[in-house]
């Protein structure tokens, strides 16, 4: 990963926040994948064990930001090891927003659970957070790997998200154009949705910090934007099928 | 002859002592102390010497042992083993771990790529000691679910070495779930068609028993229905089928221009009367791909058979090869373009759901299952394959198959 340091504890330093990120990861994408599987099958204890994780992920982030600053003050870092320690406070500011956002899906769980008929819909959001998760995994992947040219990939993705998202809240309009009494589950749903798509943003924004750790420059600024919803609106039906 | 060699230290400490005892007389009194002295010398000094030697080779040898027969040993498992070190570095991956987990070369930190937290916790605990072995179950969902039992132990007596092996468990499991899939898809499909059927039986012993045109009528219906849950039947057949089996057998290399031109062939019929004229359009040379002809030739028939279906009004389809990709991952591009009223853009991204339908009504009518993008997504995961679809509104749809050339 990076050429030996005369001091070997600045080595074990460095390993260790690669290691914290590394479980920080894994708690978050555990954290998304339960919170979905919760809203998916309506599993009260399965929503409040991720509500109660999340503050794994809060300890890991302080940790990761002490230790960081620690690194700093007493190894005065240059060049990629400067890079890897702010790298490594900026993936873990990420990764604990993904645990947010994934502790926002849980709570909604509850409020969701009555009149779960649209079974599309759960199909969609497992969907999209299956997108978000697989984009979640490439990106921590290549932190493992450090084979930044993976990187592209990561980023189509996330166009695909956007593209799902913006679908998903078209149809969650139509359902509450039909009948009022959905509104309450699909704005839930529609938060869900939202939260699973900016988890799809964070792991973007990884993807550019890891290429940014092992290149030393800025990932090139043509990320597509396929996030529409700002333009969506469903037209009054004239006559309810 | 070894222990002649190995004694040889004291056979010339023997003869120097002797030689020297002789060689100088009884008469020079401080030869005989030389002599002992020299006999202590070379007992002391050749004793340990001789036991390093020994001790050196031993290791050498051992070392040698241990390191051909780890490497031999890890490939000839067909489990994917993993040798890791103290600071959870990999040591040695067999080739099948590559193959499962990819990317597992010596050097690359295990915690890294193994993120799950109950992972993080089996490596630290093997690591530090706490325990000589453990097991668990690590379940991999994306992007196809694979469940392990991982086993984590140390190696031998001090060696510092810790190994991983991976047992697949996924057909067990995937069994379980498609079971529990299969009924619970293929009873919500088939209820609408047997409700209609069961509400024309009862017509037709009721009110409608006298009436030879409306009974024609309904039985031709009723066939209609019992056709349709056939083929709905044959399709979460062979989409189950695709989920026993998520990986391809690896070496087989599938000629893509006569894949395609056989697909074309036999959906030929289906183009006349549509009245469709199907064009081609390959670019030059041989676009061999490495995958399964079968399963490749049912995504092409697929899209192709969608093309006619929902594109009829265009009057064409084309069939499109090319290569694409980058430098680095080259791919083998194959479109399918039909020039109908395209997809509506929103639902681009979920067509590929399993009974996601644009349109249930047109969907209906063209004798769609609304399986058939799904049966080709599963397909093109196997292939480590893409799929993109552009699509405007009243110029039809295009669908490209990205598989990789190698």
């Amino acid at each position: 990963m990076q050429s030996v340091h005369i001091v070997s504890a600045y080595d074990e330093e460095l390993k260790f926040l690669a290691k914290r990120i590394a479980a920080m990861g894994g708690h978050a994408e555990r954290m998304v994948e339960q919170a979905v599987a919760a809203l998916v099958s309506a599993d009260q204890d399965l929503a409040q064990k991720v509500i109660r994780d999340d503050i794994v992920l809060d300890e890991g982030q302080r940790e990761i930001d002490d230790k960081a600053i620690l690194i700093i003050a007493r190894r005065q870092p240059m060049a990629t090891d400067l890079r890897e320690i702010v790298g490594a406070i900026r993936i873990s500011a990420d990764l604990e927003r993904v645990g947010d956002l994934g502790k926002n899906v849980a709570k909604r769980v509850m409020s969701v659970t009555d009149g779960r008929d649209a079974t599309s819909l759960y199909r969609g959001l497992e969907a999209l957070a299956n997108l978000a998760l697989i984009q979640l995994k490439d990106v921590l992947d290549v932190y493992a790997s450090r084979s930044v040219e993976k990187i592209g990939v990561v980023r189509d993705r996330d166009e695909q998200i956007d593209a799902m998202y913006t679908s998903l809240f078209r149809e969650l309009l139509t359902y509450m154009m039909e009948d009022p009494r959905n509104i309450t589950s699909c704005t839930h749903l529609l938060f869900c949705a939202k939260n699973i798509e900016r988890i799809g943003d964070h792991a973007t924004n990884i993807a550019e910090t890891i290429y940014y750790i092992v290149t030393g420059d800025q990932m090139p600024a043509d990320r597509p934007k396929e996030d529409k919803t700002d333009r969506v609106v469903v037209q009054q039906p004239e006559v309810a099928k | 002859m070894v222990r002649l060699w190995e004694a040889r230290w004291y056979l010339l400490a023997g003869l120097a002592a002797v030689t020297v005892a002789y060689g100088f007389g009884p008469g020079r009194a401080w030869a005989l102390p030389v002599a002992v002295l020299l006999l202590f010398a070379a007992l002391f000094s050749a004793k340990p010497r001789a036991v390093r030697i020994a001790e050196k080779a031993g290791e050498v040898e051992a070392e040698g042992l241990q390191r051909l027969s780890g490497e031999y040993l890890a490939a000839a498992v067909a489990d994917p083993l993993i040798i890791f070190d103290r600071s959870t570095t990999v040591v040695h991956a067999n080739a099948a771990a590559f193959v499962a987990f990819g990317g597992m070369s010596p050097g690359l930190s295990l915690p890294l790529k193994f993120r799950a937290p109950e992972m993080q916790a089996l490596l630290d605990s093997v690591v530090s000691g706490k325990i000589a072995s453990d097991e668990l179950d690590y379940l991999e969902k994306l992007p196809v679910e694979r469940v392990y039992r991982v086993s984590a132990s140390s190696v031998g007596h001090g060696t510092d070495l810790f190994v991983l092996v991976f047992k697949d468990q996924s057909e067990a499991r995937r069994i379980d779930r498609m079971r529990a899939d299969f009924i619970a898809n293929a009873s919500h499909e088939l209820r609408t068609p047997l409700a209609s059927i069961s509400g024309f039986i009862e017509t037709l012993r009721g009110p409608a028993r006298n009436d030879p045109a409306a009974r024609e009528q309904f039985l031709q219906i009723m066939q209609n229905q019992t056709s349709r849950m056939a083929r709905l039947i044959d399709d979460l057949l062979s989409l189950s089928r695709l989920e026993m089996k998520p990986y391809l057998k690896a070496g087989a290399r599938v000629d893509l221009r006569q894949t395609l031109e056989s697909v074309i062939d036999s959906l030929g019929p289906l183009a006349r009367d549509s009245n469709l004229v199907v064009e081609r359009d390959f670019a030059e040379g041989q676009f061999a791909v490495p995958g399964d002809r079968d399963e490749l030739f049912q995504v092409f028939e697929n899209l192709l058979e969608n093309a006619c279906k929902y594109g009829q009004s265009g009057g064409r389809v084309s069939v499109s090869v090319a290569p694409g990709g980058t430098v680095a991952e080259p791919t083998v591009d194959v479109t399918i373009r039909d020039f109908g009223p395209g997809i509506p853009e929103e639902h681009i991204p979920r067509i590929t759901e399993r009974f996601y339908r644009v349109d249930v009504e047109t969907s209906r009518a063209q004798k769609g299952t609304g399986l058939g993008l799904s049966i080709v997504k599963h397909i093109l995961t196997r292939h480590n394959a893409r799929m993109s679809i552009r699509s405007e509104l009243g110029k039809g749809a295009a669908f490209t198959v990205h598989l990789p050339a190698n």
